[in-house]
């Protein structure tokens, strides 16, 4: 059941000055994001993500299309309506926002207040929270005494307090280092695989994609140009702007300049097979050319895992007579897409 | 100097006098201020009570009343004074002119202080679901109240300031004390002992400003 709907949802910002044109930042844009799925959003800035986000928890108002929310529609909900339903939505920040006057655990028991939860529930609640994101010890800490990963885990704490539904990270990695950006993806994982809460992930990292989503939706000026399962967009990307986020990690059948320093620096025949899990194993691929007699040598490509499903692009250069090339290569073909490229 | 030492009842309860004034003053011109500030910030556009028609009228009025030099503006609030406290004379109508002109200064301190927060966090407490008085009074204002301390600090100094022309009608405190048994009867003793008891509530305030500040920001 899809949990987030939204259905031919538009949002033009009225021109900024006099002479200024009208903002589009999202045309059109449909999408179902199942119950208990990660799906990850992911663009260039200025595709429109941050403002698809904010859609769903009426932040910001369409300006055409429904929003339908757990089986609310919010689309013309009077603000104080609305404030009930962002009790069932979470939130976390590029920036943290974190009150910098409250200490860790005031900042978590601001929610609590918001949702009118009884005070002697406060104790209990808030030190549960602060045991799943792994801050027990800083709970009288205030923000400026900790690191960034340490904030974004208050964030994510203070996010879970009113025990949400849904979670909406806007470019909640995206100020962090790769290291802590990993430990707070792991964070974002458990939120997902143990309370079950329905995560939509805005980045423009797609190592971030990778790591934690079920599913990415590829934005670019204000549309969805890609939708799919994270493998099918990592394998099969058909967008130009898709190929491009994917080719940020995985390697292509090499062309232009890479594949001019792969000519000038190895000798032999260049071919790209494009290994999928429903293709032939490496195995036997580099058995037929054994096979056939001749030499080769990995010389560009690597195999990735998405979802627990590997795939990758290796690109070889093969040595030997071009008639025993040419009938392997024919051979190949039959079980694995490869692509002669010089 | 031996006038000085004669005048002195006089001297410690023109030094009251003074402080009863500013701190009146502070209190009143301090709310005022504070909710005037506060619709002058939420109003603006993109605030989370956005209104151009309520932000341009009360720009204007704020900027109608703040140009007009002090001396003149206790004459020409004479007649409102009446009406709300019941007397256009003494510290009653200083204070309420005192007051109107505070209110008007520490609006702007306010909303200047209020635009230096966070919008991010306005937005956070927005998604969790938070009303607009929960905003204002659980966000806003801790989030900027070291500033605000220190605004507040900036306008009791500029408050003692102001209070020394309560003479003009009638009112009391060391400026006129200074004015009347100083400079006028050619005293310079007397009247730097009241510049000597000015600076020493300065002082005392702004120490005393800074203290709490630093407790609030905690450095």
């Amino acid at each position: 059941m899809a949990i987030i709907e939204l259905d031919n949802v538009s949002k033009v910002f009225p021109r900024a000055h006099r002479g200024a044109a009208p903002v589009s930042a999202v045309e059109d844009v449909t999408l179902h994001v199942e119950e208990g799925q990660i799906a990850g959003v992911i663009g260039y800035s200025g595709a429109g993500k941050s403002t698809l986000v904010r859609l769903v928890n009426g932040l910001e108002k369409t300006t055409s299309g429904t929003v339908t929310v757990a089986g609310t529609t919010i689309t013309g909900l009077p603000e104080r309506r609305l404030r009930q339903v962002r009790l069932g939505i979470g939130m976390i920040f590029q920036q943290f926002n974190l009150l910098s006057s409250r200490t860790v655990w005031g900042n978590i028991a601001y929610p609590l207040q918001i949702a009118k939860v009884p005070k002697a529930k406060h104790r209990e609640r808030i030190s549960e929270l602060l045991h799943f994101v792994g801050l027990a010890d800083k709970a009288h800490s205030y923000p400026d005494q900790l690191s960034g990963g340490q904030k974004q885990r208050v964030g994510i704490a203070r996010a879970l307090a009113t025990s949400p539904k849904v979670l909406l990270a806007d470019e909640a990695t995206s100020a962090l280092d790769p290291e802590t950006t990993r430990d707070v993806l792991r964070l974002l994982k458990k939120v997902n695989a143990e309370l079950g809460v329905t995560t939509v992930v805005i980045t423009h990292e797609m190592e971030v994609v990778r790591t934690i989503a079920d599913r990415v939706v590829v934005m670019e000026r204000g549309r969805v140009v890609e939708d799919g399962s994270a493998f099918d967009v990592f394998a099969h990307p058909q967008h130009a702007t898709t190929k491009r986020f994917v080719g940020t990690l995985v390697a292509d059948v090499p062309t232009g300049a890479a594949l001019e320093s792969l000519r000038a620096n190895h000798t032999g025949r260049l071919v790209t097979l494009s290994f999928r899990d429903d293709s032939l194993p490496q195995s036997e691929a580099f058995a037929e050319l054994i096979a056939g007699g001749i030499g080769f040598e990995l010389v560009h490509g690597g195999m990735e895992d998405v979802q627990g499903r590997s795939f990758g692009n290796l690109t070889l250069a093969l040595r030997g007579r071009d008639s025993a090339i040419d009938l392997a290569l024919i051979r190949l073909r039959a079980k694995v897409p490869t692509t002669e490229v010089g | 100097m031996d006038r000085l030492v004669e005048l002195q009842p006089l001297f410690w309860q023109s030094t009251l006098e003074t402080l009863y004034i500013v701190g009146i003053t502070l209190a009143f011109g301090g709310v005022g201020g504070l909710v005037i500030g506060v619709a002058l910030y939420v109003t603006r556009r993109g605030g989370i009570l956005a209104n151009a028609p309520v932000s341009v009228g009360l720009n204007l009025l704020v900027n109608f009343f703040r140009p007009i030099p002090f001396v003149i503006f206790i004459g020409a609030v004479q007649p409102l004074a009446r009406l709300v406290v019941g007397i256009g004379i003494g510290n009653k109508a200083i204070i309420f002119a005192l007051s109107l002109a505070a209110a008007f200064g520490i609006s702007r301190i306010v909303e200047q202080n209020l635009v230096g927060v966070d919008p991010g966090v306005v937005e956070a407490a927005r998604a969790m679901g938070a009303g607009r008085p929960r905003i204002i009074f659980g966000v806003l204002i801790p989030e900027a109240l070291g500033p605000l301390v220190l605004g507040y600090t900036f306008v009791f100094v500029a408050l003692v300031d102001m209070s020394a022309i309560a003479g003009v009608i009638g009112g009391g405190g060391l400026g006129n004390f200074a004015l009347v048994y100083g400079y006028r009867q050619f005293n310079p003793a007397v009247t730097w002992g009241a510049v000597v008891a000015i600076v020493v509530i300065v002082q005392v305030a702004q120490f005393a400003g800074n203290l709490l500040a630093r407790k609030v920001l905690r450095r």
